[in-house]
């Protein structure tokens, strides 16, 4: 890589909080490797999280950093999103933040369609309360709660977003770093609500869905599919055996929320309070 | 000897206009150069379909709810009874002829308590409405026999109702105009007992009146801010500050966002403030509860959030469209963690603007979450104010542009760290929910932790010097009895002391209640306090004890879900200024 890049690792030493051999770290090369190859200003780059040890992946990229709730990463976006349409905006977070605890606000960040890249990391188990089923545990895996095997039936992330019509939905494993980079690369450039699920590991807490688990459970996506085709995507999403890798669904040209939004405002932080005359005009509707 | 105010009650069922007359009646008034105000809706406890618009006009300039009725105009099927609850012996009622027919004035004499004696006029209402053409009618006719009666001119009325009507066609106009007039002549032949007195304002001058509901008041205040973000989900009484600055987004540029719930709408609200927006969330006491995590982390972000918490009496879904003060433990208490914030409660129409804009400026320069608590009484109520009572204040803290190494989070001498925004010059803002460093980085050292409880907790010494104090009614120096009040409760106040006219009894009204003004504690040391407050059990009253180390000895309280009456405050005041 050339020099003069930015490689967006943090300066002087990290003290990280992840567990060795943790999926988060091959999530976290892969992300600032795409941010140092689309040369991204780290100072309009704006990482919002929430909580979880996958929330912390903001704590280690030399970049803005909103680090929010359990759960609210999405909201706390969109109001970044509408007041400052020029930055760049990544929401990294977790599958218990994401699809659990802030499940209401995934939907609905979909339907509004804001330019952001959400990139999850999808564990399949709650790692940082120690090992409890996550929204996404397979059926049957025994956890310190779920002491009889999960019964629920597992969030489909892909799934829910193409119903909602999200424009850009895919899925990558957090081991195939190359392919994880290229993803994310293309879900930045994407202008518009860009889902990334990610299939992780936890070496610690999940000893079902290990590596080794997901080089077994996945497969590419088919060459000849056509991303622009929804229900094709849809039926990706959903089908039974191996998990298909890579874009599902991709539909260009759709407004984003902030267009549609916003009245041409300059970043909010920008704007001023309304001079005297145009504030007296308002005042005349109430004589 | 003239009066000083006349009050009027439409009575009418639901979707008969009645909100929609009282209001051009009212400009109309205004006009004139009367002091006027429009209250809906507080006598729909009589059975039936009957709701209630009152105008009250007055010489000088009184916003309180009032028991009294001067003219009674009724229009549903329930208006006799209604007039039969709630009449008095001045009161003349104007009452459709088929209607009074069966209740003769001697019913409505001998049930409305014995000393009631109240004037009936029967009139041909219906009558009216079919020579106009249409029986929907009535509400306007309504409005014309109230202007002949007091003798106020009928053709701005028939402008007003021209330009409200010019949508539905020429044939609603003209009928609308006729209307108006057979009204007005029904009643100049049926004047009211004695003239209303002279206006207190010359008519050439009224045009610098304005007539605005506590929540355009609410909302001009946030445009003069320069509010730019709003995210809320609708909840009333809150709701009407989201349509109101959705209404002027385009003109103003405020970005307006429904959210899917109050944790969105305040998560949202924070962010967009972290990026620099001048931010407001809206809501009532519910959705505040689902916004307490927010305001906590706010707190810790110490991003500057403005929440606007309209009360209803609770708890749960409690009386959805009534009013209450139930909620000021509420924002005292609210949010995980020990935090500073800034509670202000404004009373008037002028303190809703001023209060608005305060919170803006606050929240901005001290960084801490800013709640303005107002009540659907407030929110609801329309009345005058002159152009020149509404002030802006134009000083907002500053965004700094940072430069490479800032520290969103760096130590200065009163806790308060310069604001940077993301995008905003070449350094790295970052805010953290966790507890963090000077940087914005999460740590788990424990004196990190301490400087920074520190470093948050360090400007509350500065908050408190810059507590609004009170507004003073009479003279709280040499009075041996001090009522208080906050919020919503402050022209209520006004008056009751004024109907006293007692030198040894002053008021104080706080349109802050946290922090409370310390310099105010003097005031209250030896002195017979009362506290006025619409909840049950007098939440005020427990933090002036507990702040000011006073006791409160009498607490006049209602938790009806209606907003106190000027006469049963009259009352209970005067049974403890005779104990």
């Amino acid at each position: 890589m050339h020099d003069s890049l930015d490689s967006f690792d943090m300066p002087g030493t990290t003290d990280m909080a992840w567990c060795p051999g943790c999926g988060n770290y091959k999530l976290l090369d892969s992300l600032k490797r795409a941010l140092t190859l689309l040369e991204i200003d780290r100072t309009r780059l704006v990482m919002v999280s929430g909580i979880g040890q996958a929330a912390k992946a903001p704590q280690y990229i030399n970049a803005n950093m909103f680090n929010g709730l359990h759960g609210r990463a999405l909201p706390a976006a969109l109001g970044i999103r509408l007041a400052n349409p020029e930055l760049t905006l990544i929401v990294e977070s977790g599958d218990g933040d994401m699809y659990g605890e802030g499940g209401n606000h995934f939907l609905h960040a979909i339907r509004r369609n804001p330019d952001i890249t959400v990139i999850v990391h999808n564990n399949m188990v709650y790692g940082l309360t120690k090992g409890q089923a996550s929204p996404t545990s397979c059926r049957a895996m025994t956890t310190p709660v779920q002491v009889k095997g999960v019964v629920s039936e597992p969030f489909n992330p892909a799934a829910v977003a193409i119903a909602l019509n999200a424009p850009f939905v895919a899925r990558a494993y957090a081991g195939n770093e190359e392919e994880t980079t290229s993803i994310i690369m293309e879900a930045i450039r994407f202008k518009g609500t860009a889902i990334v699920d990610v299939l992780q590991p936890c070496v610690v807490f999940n000893a079902l869905n290990t590596y080794t688990w997901f080089s077994e459970h996945t497969i590419s996506v088919p060459e000849d599919h056509d991303p622009d085709d929804r229900t094709a995507a849809f039926a990706l999403a959903v089908q039974d055996g191996p998990m298909p890798l890579g874009v599902l669904y991709r539909k260009e040209g759709r407004e984003t929320y902030e267009e549609m939004v916003c009245c041409g405002q300059t970043p909010l932080h920008l704007c001023k309070a309304p001079d005297e005359v145009e504030f007296q005009n308002m005042l005349d509707r109430y004589r | 000897m003239l009066q000083d105010e006349l009050s009027v009650v439409f009575e009418g069922a639901a979707g008969e206009g009645l909100r929609a007359i009282a209001d051009i009646l009212a400009t109309v008034i205004k006009d004139c150069g009367y002091h006027i105000s429009v209250s809906h809706e507080y006598m729909s406890r009589v059975r039936g379909g009957s709701n209630t618009a009152q105008l009250r006009i007055t010489k000088h300039p009184r916003t309180a709810y009032t028991r009294r009725i001067d003219i009674f105009l009724g229009l549903s099927p329930h208006a006799a009874s209604c007039l039969r609850e709630r009449g008095e012996s001045r009161t003349v009622g104007v009452i459709e002829v088929s209607t009074a027919e069966v209740q003769s004035t001697a019913e409505v004499q001998s049930t409305a308590g014995g000393s009631a004696t109240g004037t009936l006029v029967a009139t041909p209402f219906k009558a009216m409405a079919k020579e106009a053409g249409n029986s929907r009618y009535l509400n306007t006719i309504a409005g014309g026999i109230l202007l002949g009666m007091i003798d106020l001119p009928l053709k701005p009325y028939i402008e007003r109702l021209q330009t409200a009507f010019a949508q539905k066609g020429e044939r609603v106009m003209t009928g609308n105009a006729r209307a108006a007039s057979l009204g007005y002549d029904w009643g100049k032949a049926h004047p009211a007992p004695e003239p209303l007195f002279p206006p207190p304002i010359d008519p050439e001058l009224a045009g610098e009146l304005l007539l605005l509901s506590g929540t355009a008041a609410c909302g001009i205040g946030a445009v003069a801010a320069g509010c730019n973000f709003i995210s809320s989900y609708p909840m009333s009484p809150g709701t009407g500050l989201l349509t109101f600055l959705a209404a002027k987004a385009e003109s103003f540029g405020i970005v307006v966002d429904q959210a899917e719930d109050e944790i969105a709408a305040i998560n949202a609200g924070i962010g967009a403030a972290y990026a620099g927006a001048r931010a407001i969330v809206s809501t009532s006491g519910g959705g505040f509860d689902l916004m307490q995590e927010g305001l906590s982390l706010a707190a810790m972000t110490e991003t500057p959030i403005v929440i606007h918490l309209g009360q209803r009496p609770g708890p749960a879904t409690g009386l959805p469209t009534r009013t209450e003060q139930g909620d000021l433990s509420l924002a005292l208490y609210a949010g995980h963690g020990e935090f500073p914030r800034i509670i202000l409660t404004p009373g008037s129409l002028a303190e809703l603007v001023m209060a608005m804009q305060h919170a803006f400026s606050a929240a901005g320069c001290y960084q801490v979450p800013v709640i303005i608590l107002t009540d659907q009484h407030l929110l609801d109520l329309s009345t005058t104010i002159h152009r020149s009572e509404i002030h802006r204040i134009g000083h907002y803290a500053s965004i700094v542009e940072t430069g490479c190494g800032y520290r969103r989070y760096a130590f200065t001498p009163n806790g308060i760290s310069p604001r940077g925004v993301p995008g905003y010059g070449e350094g790295i803002v970052r805010v953290d929910s966790d507890e963090h460093d000077e940087w914005g980085l999460i740590t788990e050292s424990f004196s990190m932790r301490r400087l920074m409880v520190e470093k948050r907790l360090k400007r509350r010494t500065a908050l408190a010097l810059a507590a609004l104090p009170p507004s003073r009614f009479g003279n709280p120096e040499d009075a041996s009895l001090i009522v208080l009040a906050w919020g919503s409760t402050r022209s209520l106040l006004d008056e009751v002391l004024q109907r006293r006219s007692n030198p040894d009894i002053a008021g104080l009204h706080f349109s802050q209640a946290f922090p409370l003004s310390a310099a105010t504690f003097r005031l209250l040391s030896g002195k017979r306090l009362v506290v006025i407050e619409n909840n049950a059990t007098g939440q005020f009253a427990d933090l002036v004890e507990r702040e000011a180390g006073v006791r409160v000895s009498h607490r006049i309280l209602k938790a009806t879900g209606e907003p106190f009456a000027v006469e049963e405050v009259d009352g209970a005041l005067e049974e403890i200024a005779n104990a």
